[in-house]
Parts: structure tokens; C-alpha cells; sequence
């Protein structure tokens, strides 16, 4: 192991984070109604924040500014999991989606701050209690609209089944971040699923919903190989930085 | 009968930083940054938020330490902007600032005095969701955000005014 995969391993966690975090602020202005505008304003200022903690660290080691790892690479140089670039959907895709992710962020970062990394455990241990907040939220939602009207029972059912094929890269580890997790580095996902499994089917099984699918699976964010997505993603958040270089507020 | 007082149990991260101030050689520094409070809620400083960690004299000037309630706080930049300046405007410098992350930010952290200031101002404070208008304890969550990161929307059931909750956290 060298400092550089656990510098790989943040930048990984950061473009998960950030990459989520661009999705919620989409919202502003768009919510439902107010409280929930302001709801997905915060919890997308919670992602923005960790991602740029992540990305410190990770510059701690490389060398290179925030702004930079965010800002100025291009769609194949960003590691996250395919599921955080997903299009925002409707309201009912992105709080299917936020539960997903929060069910397994918990227990995620519950492990991470027993890292051996003084830096990532300190940044998980600050982001968990955040993440506990989030899932509370997005699991009364799914089961509101799981247990709610025709047209919000069909419209979350719509959601787990489109979002079912992007679950199972989340708790795929890969040589990087085995080897960092025999080191007590990171975590190993895999031994997580059951964990997740079970808060999610307990939710799910609250709302009134069919079990999630699992007849499909696609994978690839990690080695920058990702849906047409993230591109026009990308695009937009990075247009400052692509037509005025190093510009500065 | 009045509801018996609360007991206020000091977290031992909470203990040490009051520890710290107390044995400062730099009281002035602390006491000088008492000044500076939180940009939504101004009956509340650094110190009293628990975001304000150390501060001291070095070789090269004042070193801060601060440390965000939330990770994504946008108040955060401008309570740096606000330590720096303070300590300038009073002749100190160059300033150091440095977040730390851990002890992660906990709302326990609040001492007695800066909660019934919270309430004084209009928030309810954390693990009491009493109306701080009427006192009343019959009120709902209206969302669990509010207008910063650290509150959610409340509203009383007798008085019908909504209200800020400083949350648990």
C-alpha cells in the first residue's frame, strides 16, 4: 500500500460525495414545497462538504487543490459509483434513490471511522451522524409514497425498479480497496449487504412495496466508465472554471 | 409542580475544551473572540456553539482551530472571515485557521446559558421542543430542515407560531 491508493480510495469517496451532492442542488428552487426545498438544499450541502473534505486529504497527499480534483477533469477521471450520477428523476426517483444510498451510508461510515486512517475516520465520524439524519428523512418519504396515493405508490415502485440494477456495484470491492481494507484502511462492502438488506426491506415492506428486483446489474464508475449522464453533469458544474480558468470569488 | 431543572451533563470533548480556555496563557485571545458569533443566530458565539477549539499565540502570529457544526455549513466561511478579522482589527496577526474534524461537532456541547439565550432569541434548543414563544410542550414537526443546517421547522399546536429547533445532533 502507498499513501498514494489511500489518496485514490478519498478521491473515490469525494467524487461519490460530490457527484450526489451536484444532483440534490438541483432541486433548489424546484422542491415540492419549501421544507422539502430547503431539505434537499441541506442535505446537498452535507455531500458538498464532505467532498471537499475528502478531497483536502486527498490533495494532503498528491499535491493538488479542491478545486482542481472538482473543476477541471473529465468524465473517465471520475470514480464515482454509477448510482450518484443518475438524473434526479422525479421526486419520488430521488428519494427512492437518496434511501438506497443512505441505508448503506450509514453502516458504511459507521465502519470507516474505525479506520486506521486518522483522516478518513475523522471525516466518517463527523458524516455518519448526518447520514443518520438523511435516512430517517428519506425512509419516511419512500413509505409516504409507497403508502400513499396510486399515483406515488406507482411513481416509487417506477423508481426502485430503475434504480435496482445500480445497487449491487456499491458493495463490489476491487484489488485497490481490498488491499487498503486488509490494511484497516477502508471497508469491505461486501460484508455490508446484509446489514443494508435488512433496513431496506423493513422500509419497503413498511410502505406496502414490492421487494426490489434484482434481475439486473450494471458497473463500471470506478474505472470511469460511466452512463451518458455524467457528462452533462459535469458540464454544467464545471463551466466556471472551463471558460474562466483559476477564476476565484 | 415545576418540571425539575434539567441536569446538564458536560461531554468529556466539552470538558476539555472549556479546560483548555481555562488554562490558556492567551485568555485575551478567547475572551477578545467572544465577540464573534454565529452569522444566522447571533446570541450565540463560537465559544458558546463549540465551534471555536483553540486559540494561541505562536512563533509567527495566532493560531485558530475551529471545527464545523455541519459538514456542508455555509456559515462556516464567514466565521473565519470574522475570527480573522477580530483578531486583526485588535492588532494580532498573521492568523492561522485550522478545522479539525474530530471530536466531531455535537449540539450537547451547548452550556446551559447559551441554550436559554437560543430560546430568549426564539429557537428551541436541543432535546426540548417546547414552544419558546408560549412554553407550550403540544407542537409538530413541520420539517426536518430548517432555515441553516443545524435547525428544523416547528410549530405550536396552542400558540399556532411556527418556530425554529435548534436540533439534536
Amino acid at each position: 500500500m502507498t499513501e498514494r491508493d489511500v489518496a485514490v480510495f478519498a478521491i473515490r469517496l469525494g467524487d461519490d460525495a460530490l457527484v450526489l451532492g451536484q444532483r440534490l442542488t438541483e432541486w433548489c428552487g424546484r422542491g415540492p414545497f419549501l421544507e422539502e426545498d430547503l431539505a434537499l438544499s441541506n442535505t446537498a450541502l452535507d455531500y458538498i462538504g464532505r467532498a471537499r473534505f475528502l478531497y483536502q486529504f486527498a490533495g494532503s497527499i498528491t499535491g493538488e487543490s479542491e478545486d482542481r480534483l472538482a473543476y477541471t477533469r473529465d468524465v473517465r477521471a471520475f470514480s464515482n459509483h454509477l448510482i450518484y450520477e443518475l438524473p434526479r428523476g422525479d421526486f419520488a426517483f430521488t428519494m427512492v434513490r437518496q434511501f438506497v444510498i443512505d441505508a448503506f451510508m450509514v453502516p458504511y461510515l459507521e465502519a470507516l471511522s474505525a479506520s486506521t486512517c486518522a483522516d478518513l475516520a475523522a471525516i466518517a465520524a463527523k458524516a455518519v451522524k448526518e447520514s443518520r439524519y438523511h435516512l430517517r428523512r428519506s425512509a419516511e418519504w419512500v413509505v409516504r409514497l409507497g403508502d400513499g396515493t396510486a399515483e406515488s405508490r406507482q411513481r416509487v415502485t417506477q423508481a426502485l425498479t430503475d434504480v435496482s440494477g445500480y445497487i449491487d456495484e456499491l458493495f463490489e470491492m476491487d484489488a485497490l480497496e481490498s488491499d487498503l481494507h486488509a490494511r484497516g484502511v477502508a471497508v469491505d462492502r461486501v460484508s455490508l449487504r446484509p446489514l443494508w438488506q435488512r433496513t431496506v426491506a423493513a422500509t419497503i415492506a413498511e410502505a406496502n412495496l414490492p421487494e426490489i428486483g434484482t434481475g439486473w446489474a450494471v458497473r463500471g464508475g470506478r474505472e470511469g466508465i460511466h452512463t451518458e449522464h455524467l457528462g452533462f453533469l459535469l458540464a454544467e458544474m464545471q463551466f466556471m472554471q472551463r471558460a474562466y480558468p483559476g477564476s476565484t470569488w | 409542580m415545576s418540571s425539575p431543572e434539567r441536569i446538564v451533563v458536560v461531554p468529556v470533548e466539552e470538558a476539555e475544551r472549556r479546560e483548555r480556555r481555562g488554562q490558556s496563557p492567551d485568555a485575551d485571545l478567547w475572551n477578545l473572540l467572544d465577540a464573534v458569533t454565529d452569522p444566522e443566530i447571533p446570541v450565540l458565539s463560537l465559544w458558546d456553539l463549540g465551534v471555536l477549539r483553540d486559540v494561541r499565540r505562536t512563533a509567527k502570529g495566532v493560531s485558530v482551530v475551529l471545527t464545523p457544526t455541519y459538514s456542508g455549513c455555509p456559515a462556516l466561511t464567514v466565521m473565519e472571515a470574522d475570527v480573522r478579522a477580530c483578531l486583526h482589527d485588535a492588532g494580532h496577526g498573521p492568523v492561522d485557521v485550522r478545522y479539525e474534524l474530530a471530536p466531531a461537532w455535537s449540539s450537547t456541547w451547548l452550556s446551559r446559558e447559551a441554550r436559554a439565550r437560543l430560546r430568549s432569541f426564539g429557537i428551541a434548543a436541543p432535546d426540548d421542543t417546547s414552544c419558546p414563544h408560549c412554553g407550550s410542550r403540544n407542537t409538530r414537526q413541520i420539517s426536518e430542515f430548517g432555515s441553516t443546517a443545524c435547525k428544523a421547522l416547528y410549530r405550536c399546536a396552542d400558540c399556532l407560531e411556527p418556530f425554529d429547533y435548534f436540533k439534536a445532533f
